[in-house]
């Protein structure tokens, strides 16, 4: 077993400011929650706001249960959840093979490059009508917006990840008798970990604007839906409903992104 | 002793839109076998072109680099260890590199970190490590391919002058120790006089031998041949020549 460290009284005073600190950060973050919640279910209670518009965390949560309790629940999470990370898999996956290819190729990053520009730039949202006449009015059209939105993100910025590795490592690896595909395997990729990491982030932001995106423009189930439809009927305890289900959703696909960067790149 | 290093009139020019820059001119040297050669120059002259030509890395413009068939190992400014590996797994990069991962070369390089000092810091990552420690460990990555030769561009520039003096009189002896042609590339003159045989000065851009000089030190420990009365001698006079 390993021996406890033996710290001074003045090292052990200066960690427990250290989590004092920490819990007063956290307990401030909750008041602040509570707070916004408890004044806004006042207001609306008390009628110093019309609840039908701004709606009230006591109507938000029944009106969750409802769905709940109704089935569709499920239903509505598990879709746009589908089209969420299918969509974000392909635009990383395919994204970060283009870019590995148009490292390894000067000549073919130098032809790619004005047409990832002016992809970057353009609005995606221009190619909807284009997307539903070419791929339909299903989840597929709703994931192709998806990759469409996070894929040349995700090639910017696994091709900047790459083109940033330490020149002077590269050298030392040649200097070794490297071969290219070496130099990618022991090198590149691996010292590109933490562009990797900021791309998933990055990418999970875009994959929820994709298929929300895609779900006001062609979908008949998901959480897009469910905030299309409430706006429409005007239910507006649905709409609030939706947006903080996707806000919790997105956290968690945030916090998964945030755990694996903790447990990869822990030593650096 | 034999040769195991020549450059005859070896010219390199470096093409870019805005011109060319010719980086070395009419470059003639030799290395003779376990001599430690000192080259110095003004910042910016080609040095570590130089050591490209050297090592293989670049192909003269003009001229011949004659290595008869001999390995190299290069040293870099700074340790260049990877932070995603363990001190052992930088050690085995260059077996890896060579497909030379045998049990055998193993426990060499297990051999050389246990003989200078690196055995606890195996399983540590570079971050753990002091500057000296990391320059030890890149030394002995340099050498796990056993070369012949060791190429050396200014490899303590990046640490601090106390440190560069300790890690220096370390990492010397462990190249005299284990008896390699060294070819060391540096802008500190101290340094140069208080390691090599031999020291060569380059001129300003484009580099070509300007002296060359066969020191005659009796010590061959960096921090002793510093306090030799005949080492600020070889000082002033490396001086001179650099500032011509």
């Amino acid at each position: 077993m390993k021996d406890k460290p033996q710290y001074t009284k003045e090292h052990l005073l200066y960690l427990r400011g250290l989590k004092r600190k920490g819990l007063l950060v956290n307990a401030v973050r909750v008041a602040v929650l509570a707070l916004l919640l408890i004044v806004w279910e006042l207001a609306a209670s008390l009628e110093w706001v019309n609840p039908f518009i701004t709606s009230s965390p006591s109507r938000i949560a029944a009106c969750i249960a409802d769905l709940y309790q109704n089935g569709n629940l499920g239903a509505h999470v598990f879709t746009t959840l589908w089209e969420t990370v299918v969509g974000f898999c392909i635009a990383v996956g395919v994204g970060y093979l283009t870019a590995l290819l148009l490292w390894w190729s000067e000549v073919f990053r130098k032809i790619a490059e004005p047409y990832l520009v002016v992809l970057n730039a353009l609005p995606k949202i221009a190619l909807g009508p284009l997307i539903i006449i070419w791929v339909g009015t299903g989840s597929k059209a709703i994931v192709f917006i998806t990759v469409l939105i996070g894929l040349i993100v995700a090639i910017l910025n696994m091709l900047n990840g790459f083109m940033e590795t330490d020149e002077n490592k590269i050298l030392l690896l040649k200097s070794m008798g490297a071969s290219k595909w070496q130099i990618l395997k022991k090198l590149v990729i691996p010292s590109s970990l933490p562009a990797f990491i900021s791309m998933l982030k990055i990418n999970v932001g875009m994959a929820w604007i994709g298929s929300i995106m895609g779900e006001y423009m062609v979908s008949k189930a998901g959480i897009g839906y469910l905030i299309v439809y409430g706006g429409q009927v005007f239910k507006l305890d649905l709409v609030m409903s939706a947006v903080f289900i996707l806000c919790v959703l997105a956290a968690v696909m945030y916090a998964i992104v945030a755990l694996v960067e903790k447990l990869v790149i822990k030593n650096r | 002793m034999k040769e195991v290093l020549r450059f005859d009139n070896v010219c390199m020019h470096y093409h870019t839109k805005q011109g060319e820059t010719v980086a070395v001119k009419d470059l003639s040297f030799s290395v003779k076998e376990k001599e430690f050669v000192g080259i110095i120059g003004p910042s910016g002259c080609g040095k570590t072109t130089l050591l490209s030509l050297a090592a293989g890395l670049l192909t003269p413009s003009k001229g011949k680099v004659e290595n008869g068939g001999v390995s190299f190992g290069y040293m870099l400014q700074k340790d260049e260890l990877f932070p995603w590996r363990t001190i052992e797994k930088n050690l085995f990069l260059p077996l890896e590199i060579k497909r030379k991962c045998t049990d055998e070369n193993k426990a060499r390089v297990l051999a050389l970190a246990e003989k200078y000092g690196l055995k606890q810091f195996l399983k540590s990552y570079p971050s753990a490590l002091s500057g000296g420690m990391r320059q030890r460990a890149a030394l002995i990555r340099t050498l796990a391919l056993d070369p012949n030769v060791l190429l050396l561009d200014e490899p303590f520039s990046a640490l601090d002058y106390q440190t560069r003096l300790s890690v220096c009189n370390d990492v010397y002896a462990i190249i005299r120790n284990e008896q390699k042609t060294a070819l060391l590339i540096t802008h500190d003159i101290s340094e140069a006089i208080s390691v090599a045989d031999r020291i060569i000065v380059l001129s300003k851009r484009p580099a070509t031998v300007t002296a060359t000089h066969a020191l005659d030190f009796t010590e061959n420990e960096p921090l002793k041949r510093r306090e030799n009365k005949a080492f600020s001698a070889w000082f002033e006079l490396l001086w001179r020549e650099l500032n011509a």
